[in-house]
């Protein structure tokens, strides 16, 4: 158990890092940290080495693509402290055209996943020694988890008997993507999450 | 034979570059390796993953929560359930959903029969990795009767989804349970073969005693997780320092290594079989008193077969659930199970739609196999497979 209570931690982390974090709170009995790109080495540099923290080991890496927002992606990290038992979750919201430090001279493990992120979302990280892409193919173009890549990509290989090789060709679709809109504002859940804030309104 | 006196100059020697794999028996599927070779030394490492790429999570925004459990199968291939376990988890967590006490207990029955799969598919491998062929002879035979057992159970061998939201999918036909009690007695046999050709074999302990060896500052610096830093010395088990399900009910030992070498994670995988035997006992005896519903009726999970003949808001229900499926409130949850091959979690971000807004799956092997040039560096090229069999590696969950 954490040696000290985890909304103690909150406020120690939010006071000693104030120049980072926006907010500090407990989401749905989660401790999550909300930041700002700025100093964002200190801050895990603190996080790791502050005795109350020891969030000695990065679980992950990843980010989340909201379009409609002005700071389009959010960079989420998530942290371990074996010594307290507790985990942490960072956010990180950025711009699209911006950069995030990257937190490899902290933790060795962050390589691959920033490089996860850079290949899936087109985010860069700064400092970051080998920032190629991991788990697309060699000369992959666009960033598939962006939202506006589209599910079936733009590409497609196939082995051709002629030319004895494998060849990439635009996608063919034999039968369009069905996509099936259970959002629509008739019966939808839309419409249902929308009766329902209502009634707890009322 | 240059001018200057018969030497050869500097610049003659150059380091060897090798492609290992990406079809490589010793490599555990599809992994490309780029080795840098000083001699025979191993100078660099450069993994190239991804040859098993599906894009796994950028099909799961566009499921819904019901299709996207059986993806979890075809992520670590070789024990399935434990994944699912990690996505219905995520899910309940966000949907505030209690497990019934039946279907609790299944779970944690076939999460342990998971790791044991798991646990002799690579304590054999890794042994055939270093030479040895008898260990995966006798070792998947008895994958073989557990798989029976997961077929008895969902009517699949290896694509099981069977754990759903809420607890399991149907409950376990008669005499399944008994026939696995049987079955725990005879496999401490089995597995004190495997121990009595492997543990003590010459050329096993010089293949894997001091190799790779992981210190607990190493563990922590490289995320690890599971019996990668067991291995080194740390007592670190979510099973026990983060309970989920009901095993804060049941009684066993984690077994923990001393140097953090090959050799000490093959112990530990040993060990942790005999231990998940215990915990698969200990479920059956509390199974047998445990009655009733295996699966929470509600929202999430489809109605009895009886009450559809009955009643038309059963059948609506029913259409409507394996359509459309159920939504899932607004939120963002980070949810990790004990898999056997370290920590498997699932951040889960929901829109209140019916579909994840955004699911990434942290995979415990990932992390493991970033190391590989870490722990390669300096070590013979023939000490490369022994690493890649301990570091117990899938590509189906590094990959996704």
């Amino acid at each position: 158990m954490t040696s000290i209570e985890g909304k103690d931690l909150l406020e120690r982390i939010a006071t000693r890092q104030s120049d980072t974090v926006l907010r500090a709170e407990y989401q749905r009995d989660e401790m999550v940290v909300e930041a700002v790109t700025n100093a964002l080495g200190d801050l895990f540099e603190f996080l790791r080495s502050d005795p109350q923290c020891r969030f000695s080991t990065l679980v992950d890496i990843t980010a989340v693509d909201y379009p409609g927002r002005e700071r389009r992606f959010e960079v989420v990290y998530h942290l371990l402290s074996m010594k307290h038992n507790c985990r942490l979750r960072i956010k990180v919201p950025i711009l699209e055209s911006e950069a995030v430090p990257s937190i490899m001279a902290i933790y060795p493990s962050a390589n691959w996943f920033e490089r996860e992120v850079f290949d899936m979302y087109g985010i860069k990280f700064t400092g970051h020694v080998d920032l190629r892409r991991l788990l697309t193919d060699y000369g992959f173009e666009g960033h598939p988890l962006r939202k506006d890549f589209p599910l079936t990509g733009y590409s497609e290989v196939r082995y051709d008997e002629v030319q004895k090789k494998v060849i990439y060709e635009p996608v063919n679709l034999v039968q369009e993507y069905r996509s099936f809109d259970f959002m629509s504002p008739w019966e939808g859940a839309l419409a249902m999450n929308k009766r329902e804030s209502a009634e707890d309104d009322g | 034979m240059t001018g200057n006196g018969g030497q050869v100059s500097e610049q003659d020697i150059r380091n060897f570059n090798i492609n290992f794999g990406p079809q490589h028996p010793a490599a555990h599927g599809v992994l490309r390796l780029v080795l840098e070779l000083d001699g025979e030394v191993v100078t660099r490492c450069d993994p190239h993953i991804g040859l098993l790429h599906r894009g796994t999570e950028k099909l799961m925004e566009s499921r819904t929560y019901l299709q996207n459990l059986p993806y979890f199968d075809r992520l670590d291939y070789v024990a399935p359930m434990n994944q699912e376990h990690a996505w219905c988890l995520a899910i309940e967590k966000l949907t505030r959903t209690k497990v019934t006490r039946r279907g609790s207990l299944i779970r944690v029955l076939y999460s342990e029969i998971g790791r044991i799969l798991n646990h002799l598919l690579n304590v054999t491998t890794q042994a055939m990795d270093v030479g040895a062929l008898t260990p995966p002879l006798w070792g998947f035979e008895e994958r073989e009767k557990l798989m029976v057992f997961y077929e008895r159970a969902c009517g699949a061998r290896l694509h099981a989804a069977y754990f759903r939201p809420g607890g399991v999918h149907r409950d376990l036909p008669p005499d399944l349970l008994d026939d696995i009690m049987e079955w725990t007695e005879t496999f401490p046999a089995a597995l004190n073969d495997i121990h009595e050709l492997l543990t003590e074999n010459r050329i096993f302990k010089q293949r894997n005693v001091d190799i790779a060896v992981v210190s607990e500052q190493d563990a922590l610096d490289w995320s690890f997780s599971g019996v990668m830093v067991r291995g080194s010395g740390l007592e670190w088990d979510l099973r026990r320092a983060q309970p989920y399900e009901c095993y804060n009910e049941f009684d066993f030992l984690i077994p923990v290594g001393k140097n953090g070498d090959c050799y000490d994670r093959y112990l530990c995988r040993m060990a942790e079989m005999l231990e998940s035997l215990k915990i698969i006992r200990q479920a059956v005896e509390k199974l047998e008193s445990a009655e009733g519903d295996v699966l929470v009726r509600g929202k999430l999970s489809p109605p009895r077969r009886e009450d559809m003949k009955q009643s038309m808001e059963a059948l609506i229900h029913h259409f409507k659930l394996y359509t459309e499926g159920f939504r899932v409130p607004e939120g963002e949850v980070y949810a990790a199970v004990e898999a056997p091959k370290g920590e498997f979690g699932v951040y889960l971000v929901s829109d209140g739609s019916n579909r994840p807004y955004k699911a990434k799956i942290r995979a415990p092997g990932f992390p493991h196999l970033q190391a590989m040039d870490y722990l390669c560096k300096g070590h013979l090229l023939a000490d490369v497979s022994a690493v890649i069999g301990s570091l117990d590696v899938v590509f189906g969950e590094i990959d996704r």
